[in-house]
């Protein structure tokens, strides 16, 4: 079934204004007032599905296969956002209209089903993407039929597109301010660095593993070692570290891995009371299933936690646990792919326009002042500015930020010094 | 034209044409380019399924490592078209220009040897048909000199699928990892994502399989297909005659892996890039999935059932995001319960008799109402005459 964005009719226009103000604080950016939408042949010029009353979007992620369960969350993020903006009166006085398609957790089904977004569906945007593997699938695909991708997941870096917007961290932002807290904070001189062996891993531990070493001289790596995606069995991990005794593990273990790995390094002693531990890979979704009290005094930087203390993060937690009910938590990359529609709205507004040139254009410097983490700016190497926080995970399966970083920090994809 | 009617009859190229058709005018005629490459690429699959005939229908070998060998030849074309499109303009922003991106990223510095002569295209296309064959020939002499057979060597080529799979993702710096060979651009300068290019492809693509079903067809008809047959069905009695029956299941065996490397070869290019969810257990089940839907004796049926099963998937996702996997699922439950000869079963077994039974009457009703006066007399004979009678008899 095709999820549309419920057209509403005309005549609750009051209600709609009536929903927009209550809005209004929430997102922190003027878009009612306008006058009569401005003519579609104006504000489309190349194609587009763009009508005097719709505007259609794509959303391509995994609802089936392994991917599934990290992304329902940016699903239902994306959906949440696109429902509110439609109930203030839409983008250019056009409501959204969402055509869902599964990538399956099959990069190949996500080339075919972007090619569709785009070429058979003309979509003004495509908010999706999880996996790095998914983006390098459909990257040249949105850079052949120039279309707009809004990618939530905190990532690698080493990659820059006029055709994507990337609202997660890429690694430096994540990492850096991180690993000097962790330094500062715990003292810590030795690090022994977990991953697990894909892109995404291996690449945040060469950058940490420089940072450490050679750029702010932290300390020493005494150990780094990576896991195929889905190991199970830390056994012999446990034992490297317990030889090493480094300061801290700072770890980049993806996926069901997590929940063996949390769990046997508290059966084999290893705790909070006795070791420092930073993870860049475990949000409030991963927690679910290690269990609050596996991971209680871990941990973990991001730049977003659920737990957040300010009137945005309170207005989209609460509108989030209304429609998808109150055990629902929110997650680092949920928080991103929220930003992606608003982002959008914003840039579209901004240019006057939905073709793709003009709103990428217009996307650099935009501001949101509404978003849940706090006022976030894209650069114009189209990543965000945005804080790093450090969260301490709790036995309830929440965190408790412990430390945010003063200024938000600069992306930087294509770090000197680190390569 | 009753000549070509009767030569076409003969050969049983009747099916073969009308597939030609649908593939070579409907289709191009009834879709757009998007829709059109998305054809392309279940042929690609066609090419697996049609192996899958040869080696599991007539040979008797199933395999459950096909993946591998489709694969291995999506990767050989895939590294060709990745070092063209990696040269030192457009990767000057890494560390080590002139070296494909993912080498890049896992801190690799130099070229490895053994990429070096996939800078050259006739070594690819060399690599394309001759890697996957010599691993199948390696695999396969192995195991049937040793007479290890049915459900065992299933499992293993289940083993070298897996193993592939990990081969493929440890070996990142190498290979791509988990991401694959993505972004290939251009074929000795000639770009491959424009729309004339997918057309190009296409019909090349079509073309290809239409020969190759032509080739198994023609091993069906010679003496090895009958020997493929009655080593499948009595194996030992082959073995008596003198057979070596072992060098014919490895040949079946390396048709299919060379088939199915084609396949994947094509895929590469209609696609634009290569990654290891081809290669493991599960897409390689899935091409048996293929074969089996379409009906594993029959080469025409195969490569229906991989553009039903293909089309299935795609329409399925499309229009219910949230239940295709379900959709999918009574889709291969249903055929195969119903029809456990495939699609080319139900058409042997139900719409050719049906055909056959209308002919006869269609015939009959005409012998009995053209007068004896209005049949060429003169030149037929009456003993031939005499011969229909009792054969329309037989057929009413």
């Amino acid at each position: 079934m095709r999820d549309h964005a419920s057209p509403k009719p005309r005549s609750t226009l009051r209600r709609h204004l009536m929903q927009g103000l209550v809005a209004l604080p929430l997102i922190g950016l003027s878009a009612i007032g306008q006058a009569a939408p401005p003519a579609t042949a104006v504000v489309n010029t190349t194609k587009l599905a763009v009508t005097d009353t719709e505007v259609t979007v794509g959303q391509l992620h995994s609802a089936t296969g392994t991917m599934a369960i990290s992304e329902t969350g940016s699903i239902q993020a994306e959906q949440l956002a696109i429902d509110q903006i439609n109930a203030m009166g839409g983008v250019l006085g056009r409501k959204i209209k969402v055509i869902k398609e599964d990538g399956a957790s099959d990069w190949p089904t996500f080339a075919e089903k972007s090619k569709k977004l785009l070429i058979n569906d003309r979509v003004a945007a495509v908010f999706g993407c999880w996996t790095s593997a998914s983006r390098k699938a459909v990257l040249p695909i949105f850079e052949k039929e120039n279309g707009m991708l809004y990618y939530p997941t905190f990532y690698e870096g080493l990659e820059q597109s006029k055709n994507v917007i990337y609202t997660g961290q890429e690694a430096t932002q994540q990492i850096l301010w991180g690993l000097d807290w962790v330094a500062k904070e715990k003292k810590a001189k030795t690090y022994f660095l977990v991953g697990s062996d894909y892109i995404w891993p291996r690449t945040s531990m060469k950058i940490a593993r420089k940072h450490i070493e050679s750029v702010a001289k932290l300390g020493k790596v005494v150990g780094e070692e990576y896991y195929p995606l889905g190991h199970t069995n830390f056994n012999s991990l446990i034992n490297k570290i317990k030889v090493a005794k480094p300061d801290v593990i700072f770890i980049a273990v993806v996926g069901g891995s997590n929940v063996s790995f949390y769990k046997q390094l508290k059966a084999a002693g290893v705790t909070a009371a006795k070791q420092t531990l930073l993870t860049i890979s475990v949000t409030e979704d991963e927690v679910l299933g290690i269990g609050g009290e596996n991971m209680a005094g871990f941990y973990a930087s991001m730049k977003y936690f659920q737990s957040l203390d300010n009137a945005n993060n309170k207005a989209f937690v609460q509108a989030f646990k209304a429609k998808y009910g109150a055990k629902a938590v929110i997650g680092d990359v949920t928080q991103a792919a929220y930003l992606g529609p608003w982002l959008w709205k914003a840039a579209v507004e901004k240019a006057g326009s939905f073709d793709v040139d003009k709103v990428a254009a217009a996307s650099v410097g935009i501001e949101f002042k509404g978003a849940p983490e706090g006022y976030v700016k894209v650069h114009p190497n189209h990543h965000l500015w945005s804080k790093t926080r450090i969260g301490q995970a709790q036995a309830d399966g929440q965190f408790k930020v412990v430390a945010e970083s003063p200024e938000l920090i600069e992306p930087n994809p294509f770090p000197k010094g680190y390569q | 034209m009753n000549k070509i009617k009767a030569f076409i009859d003969q050969r049983g190229l009747g099916s073969f044409l009308i597939l030609a058709a649908l593939i070579l005018v409907v289709f191009p005629l009834a879709m757009d380019i998007f829709r059109l490459n998305l054809v392309g690429k279940y042929l690609t699959y066609g090419f697996v399924a049609i192996g899958l005939v040869m080696c599991w229908g007539y040979g008797g070998v199933l395999s459950l490592g096909q993946g591998v060998f489709f694969g291995l030849g999506g990767y050989a074309m895939a590294m060709f078209l990745k070092l063209e499109a990696s040269d030192p303009i457009s990767t000057k922003i890494q560390s080590t220009p002139g070296i494909p991106d993912f080498m890049d990223w896992n801190q690799l510095t130099a070229l490895p040897l053994w990429w070096e002569p996939f800078k050259y295209l006739p070594f690819a296309l060399v690599a394309v048909l001759l890697v996957p064959t010599l691993l199948a020939f390696v695999i396969s002499f192995a195991m049937f000199k040793r007479r290890v057979g049915g459900v065992y060597f299933a499992i293993i080529t289940q083993a070298v699928a897996l193993i592939m799979t990990v081969l493929i993702i440890g070996q990142q710096g190498y290979t791509g990892g988990v991401n694959g060979i993505t972004d290939l651009k251009t074929l000795l300068g000639w770009d491959i994502r424009t729309n004339s290019a997918k057309y190009i492809l296409y019909f090349a693509n079509a073309l290809l399989l239409l020969g190759c079903i032509y080739f198994c067809l023609w091993v069906q008809k010679s003496k090895l297909g009958t020997l493929l047959l009655a080593m499948r069905d009595k194996e030992d009695r082959v073995r008596f005659s003198g057979y070596d029956v072992s060098m014919f299941k490895v040949f079946a065996f390396c048709l299919a892996a060379m088939l199915s490397a084609i396949g994947g070869a094509m895929f590469t290019l209609q696609v634009g890039f290569m990654s290891p969810s081809f290669v493991g257990i599960v897409p390689s089940i899935e091409m048996v999935i293929f074969a089996a839907v379409g009906g594993r004796m029959s080469l025409i049926g195969a490569v229906y059932g991989a553009l039903l099963v293909n089309f299935g998937k795609t329409y399925f996702s499309e229009s219910f995001p949230d239940l295709w996997l379900f959709l999918m699922a009574s889709l291969f439950i249903g055929v195969v319960m119903a029809f456990p000869n495939g699609l080319a079963g139900v058409y042997t077994s139900h719409v050719k008799p049906w055909l056959a039974r209308r002919k006869a009457t269609q015939a009959k009703s005409q012998a009995l109402a053209v007068p004896p006066a209005d049949n060429p007399p003169p030149a037929s004979p009456p003993p031939a005459k005499e011969a229909e009678v009792p054969g329309l008899i037989r057929a009413t």
